[in-house]
Formats: C-alpha cells, structure tokens, sequence
C-alpha cells in the first residue's frame, strides 16, 4: 500500500511532469480569478492538448488546474463581490464587505489559508476511502438524495434575511426557476414558451451571475468611486492565518462537508458553500456580523469548497459518474488520454488514482503559495475608480455567460436574471435563498419520484434517509432560532425602512402573479409534471400574499417586510448603468457580440468613464485583444446578430 | 436563410460545371482550418469521439489542414444540428458528427427538429454496441433463463422514452416482459448505480461501460447479461456484436422465447431506432451539394484512418473493437440509421404517447 503511494509521488516528481502541472495552476489561476468561469471553461482550454500526451503529466495538468479554481476563485469574490466561479458564491456575502472595510488583506489570507486545509482534507479523505468508498457512494439511493436536496433546502432557514416569509418565497422562486425545462418524471417541457432555449432550463452559470454579480456591478457604478475606500488591503495577512487557527473545528467540519457532499454524485458542488455558510450561522453564537463581514463566513465556505474536489473525484473515479460539470471534462480527458475509470480505479489502476490524489495536494499547495505572492498586485484592482473596471467586468461575465450554450440567448438570460436580481437585491428578498432553491429544484423533484417509484413511500424509513431528516430538522431548529437576531443577507437594514411602500407592494404583487402563472402552467401537464410547480407556486403565492398583508398595513407596521435600499436614494438609481448594459445587448443583437463589445467600450468610456481617447482606445484595444485570445483557443464563434444573418463575415465577426 | 438557399445552389451549379469538364484542380486544404461541429458541450461520447479522430482525420486529408473540434450545445443535440444545417458552406470547411440523441427525434418526427439527413452525406460512420442486463436478484443467473422473467415485475432505472432508452423499451416490450420505467435519471451511469443497489433490476449499458463497469458485476455473480443490440453486417443482417460474441442478439432471444423471427411495425420501428441509437450511432456528414471532389477527398480520408495502424493501437475504448464503416458501409449503415417507413414512425409515436407520456 505504502509503496503504491510513495510510487505515485516518484512518479510524478520529474521537471517535465511537474512542469505540466504548473501549467494547468497557472491557467488555472487566471480562469478562476475572472469571474464566472470556472473548471468547466478551464479544461476545455486544456482538453484539445491532452491527446497524444504521457497520462501522468496529463493527470497532473487537469488536476492542477481544477484544485487552484476553488483557490483563486476567491479574489474576484471578495475583491469585487462578484462570485469568481459557483464554488464561492457564499464567500461574497461576508468577504466582500471585509474588503469594502479595508480588511481584503485578513479575508484574503484566512480564505487562502482554510482553502488549503481543505484541499488537504480532500486529498486525505480520498487516499483513506479510495480502497472502501464503492459501498458507501451506494449507500446514497434516491430516497438519500431527496432527504439530502430537504437538508440543503433547510438551510433557507438560516438564509432567508430578516424575514422569514420573504426567504421561503424566495427559495420558492428559485424553484420554480428551476423547473424551466424538461420535467425529470415524464420529460415533458415546463414552462419553456416553447423554445429549445429554455427546453434545457435556464444554465446554473447564468443565474449566479445574474443574481449576484450583476446587481453587484451596477450599484458599484453608481458610487462612482473605487471599491474600497481606503488601503485596499490592510495589513491583515497574519490575522487571516490566525482567524483559521481559531476555528479549526469549523474549518474540519466545513471541509467533511464538501468532502461528503461532493462524493455524493447528484447533489452538485454547487451548494456546497451555501450549505457551509449556513452551518457556519448555525454554529456561531452571535450572528450579528453575517452578512457585513463575518470572518467565518469567509473560512467556512472556503474550506468546503476545495474540499469538495477531492470527494468529487471518488464517484468519478470508481463509478465513470462525474459528480459536476467540470469533472465530466476531467472524466473526457482521461478516456481520451486511455483510461476508463471503474473499479479498476482501486485496484489494477491504483497507482493512477494516487498520482492523482498527490496531484490535487500538491497543486493546492502550490496554488495558495501563488494566489498569496499575486495577491497584492491583483487587490490594486480595488483603488481604480469603477467605472474603468465596470466594462471589463461586463465583458467578462458576458463571455462567461456564452459559454453557457454558446448563443445570443445566453446573453438576454443574463440580463433578463440580472433585473430581476436588482430588484431582489433592492427589495430585500433572499438571493441566497433563490439560488439554493434554483440548484436543488431538479434534484429534490427527481429523486421524490424516484424514491417513490423504487420503495413506495416507505422510502422515509430508510436508515441513512432517517439520520438525514435529523440532521435537516436540527439545522433548520438551529436556522429559525437565529432568523430573529437580524441575519440580512442582502444589506442593512435599519436603512432600508421606506416611507413610500409602493414600489415594494407593485414588486411583491407581481411575484404574486408569477405564482398563480406558475401554478397555470403546471397544470396544463400530466399528474406527475405537474405535482411540484403546484406545490411550489401554491407555497410561494402563500408566503408572498403573507408578506403582501403586511406590507399593505402601511410603512411602520410592515416590520421586517419593509424593506426598500432605494428608500433614501437621491440619484436615479442603478437604471441608466442597466440601460447601457441593455444597449450592448441590443447592439450584439444587431452586429453581433465582438463588434457590439468594442463599440459598447469605446462609448462607456469616453461617456462614463471620461478618459481620453488615448486611453479609451488602449482599453478597448487590451480588452479585444484578451477576448480574441482566448475565444480563438477554446474555438469559439461569437453570437451573432441581423448583420450576421445577411452577412458572411470573417472571424471574430463571423 | 434565402442567403444559404443561393449557396446551396452556387455550390450545386459549381458540382454540375466541374464535373463533365474534369478540369478542376486537385483537392488541397493546406493551410485550413477544418471545422468538426459537435453538438455537445465539451465531455461525453460525441466530443471525446470527434478529439480523437481529429488528428488522423488532418493527417488523412489533402494538404494537412488543421481539424479543429467546435462544440455546439444545446437541446440534447438538436440546437447544432439545426445550427449547422442552416449555416453549413458546402465547401468542406465544416463537418458535422451527428449521434443517437441527434437521430432519434429526427426518426421520431420531434416538432422542433430542422435538419434533415438526406441533405447530408456520410463519410463514416462509428458503431457502438449495447448490452440488456438484468440483476440476479431476479432470481436468474443464467442468458438463457430469460423466459423465467417472464411474469414478474422488473423496474427500468430511465433517462426518458424519447432518448436512447426507446431501444430497450421496445425491446423488451416486444418480448412481452412486465417492466416499469422508473424515469429522470440523470445519465447511463445513475442507472448502473440503481440496479447495484438494489432498487433496480433491468438496466442496459453501452459498449464501453458495459465492459468497464458491468462485466465484474458480471464475473461476480450480481448481473446476468439478457441480449445485445448486435450490429449489422456487410448484408445489412444483424449479427452478435464483436465486442461480446458470446451473449445473443435480440432477434436469437426473440427467436427463443415467440419461436418465429420478429417482424412487422414494431420491429422496423425497434430496428431504426435501434441502429439509429447503436449500430451506426455516430456519423460525420458533408451537406450533399458539397462538390463531389470535397467529398470524395473526405471519404478517402477518413478510409484511410481507419487504416491508420497508429489509429489501431490507440483506438482503446474510444472506438472499440468494431469496424468502422466507410465507403459504401458507411451509406449503408447511414441508411439505416436515418430513415424509418411511415407507418413505423406512426406505430411508434402512437406507443409513446399511450404509454408513457410522450408529446411530439
């Protein structure tokens, strides 16, 4: 056994084979730090070089680069608010006000530092579960997996802001967002206005950078200054460290989390953070700093999210099932580089499971050494005035948002989910709540029908499925007994208290209609199709009208309901920054994406921004150029718009 | 739209014209870039299929071109191929791999398919293979106990009727066994998951995975294989697949279990779907009005990587142990998997939407 190990680490300590590695860190750093792009993206960029490769070297670059992502993911989400990629969505929530303090420097480091931890933690778990993992992944049939989706759902307790009502009305918007699409029961088409877009549902990329980032980005214009006000960073660098050391509990619990999360193919990654988040609220005993720069609402996150690759990789490795997206591509490249994962894995091909296990701790090390020597110069980043940095990040989150289905719907789903995240944003309905609701949608409807069609409803009693539902109703016990003391997710909100409650009761009454539609279109479909829309849109409308009923008694005895951030707004609000997002759009629509792009930055800039021509040109010059680069190294064609219908272009125009 | 119209028939008025005069210069593509369109996203069979053909395709072709892989996602497929099908130039700069999810809803007559694959031509054509299975929870631990299932209650861990699960659903509805479909897993592999564990207990695998992940299940007594989807053979007749010669086809079982040879409706709709989905489940195509030169050229090409002894080493699990079919095997096999008989599709749709659900 031992000596499979050391033989791997031999194996794979040549220059050439490190030097591979290396490479996947490195594109790997760049990827995670801009936002939205995440494994997914990042391996694609490497696949079309793995052919012909040696398989070590192969290994060690795919794993190198997805073990930094959850790393360097991080400095987009505390820096600029804006998750780096849907592993650290819930870093955003108490790192970027960190950052925003002048505390970048300690967020930075204490993330860094519990990511490593938990990168470890995952390569521990794996080398120690490799051998006996095969009969606990089947231990998680559907009735476990719906019991876990009501776990993850159970933490909207603890995420809802400060009003309960609005956070389960917003989960429950979230799931009904989710239902776009096929239904898992009977495959017919929900809620789709019949078009193949939305026959696939809305992509999970889209609706986190809609949500979130967008809301983030039109707001930060509207200061009109920089991110942070003061020293960016601050010179919290051993207070970070120390902060980890201080919770090592929370760090091993958030990382067993992800480990076991992750493992569990099904689930996704992509609530992994949220529901370390949430543990992290639970387990604290005084919850007044979440959500305005709460250190373990940075470590916990973090450490689950690094973490999570390592248990991911179990289920990919023993059973050929990916556990999230980024590991079907990893799971692609070793087909094509010869290696078909199976039982094999833990047995014939041992050695190859721990040159990759050596693979994910080493580059995890490596990569927090290189995100902690890039820090400073990337945090410089928050002391340049926004409206420099604003197109860029549209540019950004635009591409990212294509890579979704690589078409011009990509982009109106984008925007179309980023007014809506503004108005929750605005209006104080849990974002969080919305996308835990959207990613567990599916899942939670799926293995319902499934734990029912394979055991009946006995299906409650199933061991494993019994200690779950334990586990859910003390998180959620833990979630309400907090939900008092004033957890807002989305901001203070002793500001937020309008005088004028019109815009918020128009904005609540049309959720109320989005629900009653909701329940229309389920019913148009057969039984079981039609079941969860009609549950979900019936809870929904119940809390909205809850909420509906207060908010109608007038400003001051709304309580909690009222919530409106424009409330003392004097400026126009975040609306002429989404008219200019609006016009790229219709720009793109018309000459399609690359053109609309330089256009869009030559205006913003010389309008916005007011920089010289000079420097509105080297801007746009820079930033076509980074795009061409990478658009051309992934093949891509961008969307096209009328001009393109009539037109046979060359490329990028094409 | 009317734009490619005109260059359909620029590219057929071109054909025409070179064609008598056989003047036209040899076929070159030094110093192109060739585009092999998929309509997936990165990962999974049709993409890890096109990356490995790629660089024999390129090696292969007049003047070395470079082959790049464009992935198209979306629709199960349905997205990329509408996409190229409007976009495609007939000039071969663009090739397209099509697949069982891209063929099915075209067989199935899907409302929102906008392609048609007798406006394309085929330059191979890649078959894989496929194993019905049972659990021996059943009570079965031999192939040729088949007949004691009958009866009994099976569960069919399903992706859906529409998808690559029409072919067992047929299958095995033809051979009169009581199964119910338990639907929404999320791929092949959940599948596998469920008949481990025990909740399921029928499942099929394709080639790959059934070699890699069932045929432990296999040696250790928990699995019994039930038939394969065959292949077909130079005179169109299904034959046991290369890959596992010792398990029956589903026309020996059929034989076996009715004493006569599966015929009619239903087995023509089975036989289309089923190659569709296995047999000659991954084709490269050009648009038809591409000059004959351009195709010929591609043909040549991809016979002579199939060839390629290097291809041979390294084909692995990629490719499998199955010929693929160029040449006049490749029209063949295309054939086959492309078109279904009028009455067939109608019986089939009919059954789907009766029996579970399906809307077209």
């Amino acid at each position: 056994m031992m000596d499979v190990i050391l033989g791997a680490l031999f194996e794979l300590l040549t220059p050439e084979r490190m030097m591979f590695m290396m490479l996947g860190v490195s594109v790997g750093l760049v990827i995670g730090v801009l936002p939205g792009l995440g494994g997914i993206a990042g391996l694609s960029l490497l696949l079309p070089f793995i052919y012909g490769m040696d398989p070590t070297s192969a290994l060690a670059m795919l794993i190198g680069l997805v073990a930094v992502i959850p790393t360097s993911d991080t400095f987009s989400s505390i820096l600029m608010g804006i998750p780096g990629s849907s592993a650290s969505q819930a870093t955003v929530l108490d790192g970027f006000p960190l950052a925003q303090k002048g505390e970048g420097a300690r967020a930075l480091s204490a993330a860094f530092f519990a990511s490593m931890i938990g990168g470890f933690f995952g390569a521990i778990v794996l080398t120690a579960s490799v051998l006996a993992a095969r009969p606990i992944i089947l231990l998680f049939g559907s009735a476990e997996l719906f019991m876990l989706t009501l776990f993850g759902l159970s933490t909207v307790a603890a995420l809802s802001g400060g009003n309960l009502a609005k956070g389960v009305a917003s989960a429950c918007l979230g799931l009904a967002f989710g239902m776009i699409g096929a239904a898992p029961a009977t495959g017919e088409y929900r809620m789709d206005f019949d078009t193949l877009y939305l026959s696939d549902g809305v992509p999970l990329v889209i609706v986190g950078l809609g949500i979130f980032a967008l809301p983030e980005l039109f707001n930060l214009l509207r200061g009109g200054g920089a991110i942070a006000q003061h020293n960016p960073m601050g010179t919290g660098w051993i207070q970070g460290v120390k902060d980890v050391l201080k919770n090592p509990w929370l760090v091993l619990r958030c990382s067993g989390i992800g480990a076991l999360i992750g493992a569990i193919p099904g689930i996704g990654g992509s609530v992994v953070d949220w529901i370390a988040y949430s543990h992290a609220m639970q387990t604290t005993k005084d919850t007044s700093q979440f959500g305005k720069g709460e250190i373990r609402g940075v470590i916990a996150p973090e450490s689950a999210n690094n973490a999570t690759q390592g248990g991911a990789l179990l289920p990919t490795l023993l059973f050929g099932i990916p556990g999230s997206g980024s590991m079907a591509i990893f799971l692609a490249g070793m087909i094509l580089i010869g290696l078909q994962p199976g039982p094999a894995m833990a047995d014939r091909n041992l050695d190859v499971t721990y040159t990759i296990i050596w693979s994910l701790a080493i580059a995890n090390f490596v990569g927090t050494l290189l995100c902690i020597a890039l820090a400073p110069g990337i945090a410089k980043l928050t002391t340049i005035r926004y409206a420099l940095i604003a197109p860029f990040m549209i540019m950004v989150i635009s591409f990212a948002a294509f890579q979704a289905t690589r078409s011009v719907y990509d982009l109106m789903a984008l925007f179309a989910v980023g007014i809506l995240g503004l108005f929750l944003r605005r209006f104080g309905w849990s974002r969080p709540a919305f996308l835990i609701g959207f990613v567990l949608s599916l899942g939670a409807e799926r293995y319902l029908y499934q734990a029912v069609q394979f055991s009946g409803w006995e299906f409650v009693t199933r061991p494993v499925a019994l200690v779950i539902l334990a586990l859910t109703a003390l998180s959620l016990w833990a979630g309400l007994r907090r939900s008092q003391s004033n957890v807002n997710t989305e901001g203070a909100a002793d500001e937020s208290r309008a005088t004028s409650m019109l815009p918020q009761v128009a904005f609540t009454g049309l959720l109320l209609v989005f629900f009653g539609w909701v329940i229309l279109e389920g019913l148009k479909n057969s039984y079981l199709a039609a079941l969860m829309p009609v549950v979900v849109g019936s809870l929904g409308a119940a809390a909205v009208l809850l909420v509906l009923v207060f908010q109608a008694r007038g400003a001051t005895t709304a309580g909690t309901t009222n919530f409106d951030q424009e409330a003392s707004a004097t400026d126009n609000g975040p609306w002429p920054f989404v008219g200019w997002a609006l016009g790229f759009l219709a720009l793109t629509l018309l000459v399609g994406f690359f053109a609309a792009l330089a256009m869009f930055f030559v205006a913003f800039l010389r309008v916005v921004a007011r920089c010289g021509w000079v420097q509105t040109l080297l801007l746009t010059a820079a930033a076509c150029g980074f795009l061409l680069i990478l658009a051309s190294s992934l093949n891509l064609i961008f969307p096209g718009g009328l001009l393109q219908e009539h037109y046979d272009l060359p490329w990028p125009l094409r | 739209m009317t734009i490619i119209g005109r260059r359909g028939l620029l590219g057929a008025a071109a054909l025409g014209a070179a064609l008598p005069a056989r003047a036209q210069a040899p076929v070159d593509f030094a110093g192109r870039t060739i585009e092999f369109v998929i309509p997936f996203a990165e990962a999974g069979g049709s993409d890890v299929w096109a990356r490995f053909l790629a660089p024999f395709l390129s090696r292969h072709l007049p003047g070395r071109p470079t082959v790049i892989i464009r992935n198209v996602p979306g629709g199960g497929s349905i997205t990329g191929a509408n996409d190229w099908a409007a976009r495609a130039r007939p000039d071969g700069s663009s090739i397209f791999g099509s697949s069982a999810s891209t063929q099915l809803p075209f067989l199935l007559g899907d409302r929102r398919v906008r392609y048609d694959f007798a406006k394309w031509t085929p330059l191979i054509v890649s078959p894989t293979g496929g194993v019905v299975y049972v659990s021996s929870r059943t009570g079965i631990s031999r192939t040729d106990q088949v007949a004691q299932l009958r009866g009994k209650e099976l569960v069919f861990p399903s992706q859906g009727a529409t998808g690559l699960d029409i072919v067992p659903i047929l299958a095995l509805h033809m051979l009169g066994l009581n199964v119910r479909y338990v639907f929404g897993m999320r791929g092949r592999g959940d599948a596998r998951l469920a008949l481990e564990r025990g909740d399921a207990s029928i499942d099929h695998q394709t080639t790959p995975a059934w070699l890699t992940q069932v045929v432990p299940m296999v040696q250790s007594g928990a699995a019994v294989p039930l038939f394969s989807y065959g292949v077909q053979d130079d005179d169109g007749k299904i034959v046991r697949d290369p890959s596992f010669p010792e398990i029956p086809t589903f026309e020996e079982v059929y034989k076996a279990m009715h004493g006569r040879d599966p015929a009619g409706q239903e087995y023509e709709a089975y036989l289309a779907c089923s190659v569709a989905a296995f047999a000659g489940q991954k084709p490269a195509v050009l648009p038809k009005e591409t000059p004959a030169p351009i195709i010929a050229a591609f043909r040549k090409a991809f016979q002579d990587a199939v060839a390629d002894p290097e291809l041979i080493a390294r084909r692995g699990d990629i490719l499998g142990d199955y010929r693929q079919a160029v040449g006049p095997a490749a029209d063949r096999l295309y054939a086959t998997a492309t078109t279904i008989a009028p009455e067939a599709r109608e019986w089939v749709r009919t059954f789907l939407t009766q029996n579970h659900n399906a809307r077209f």
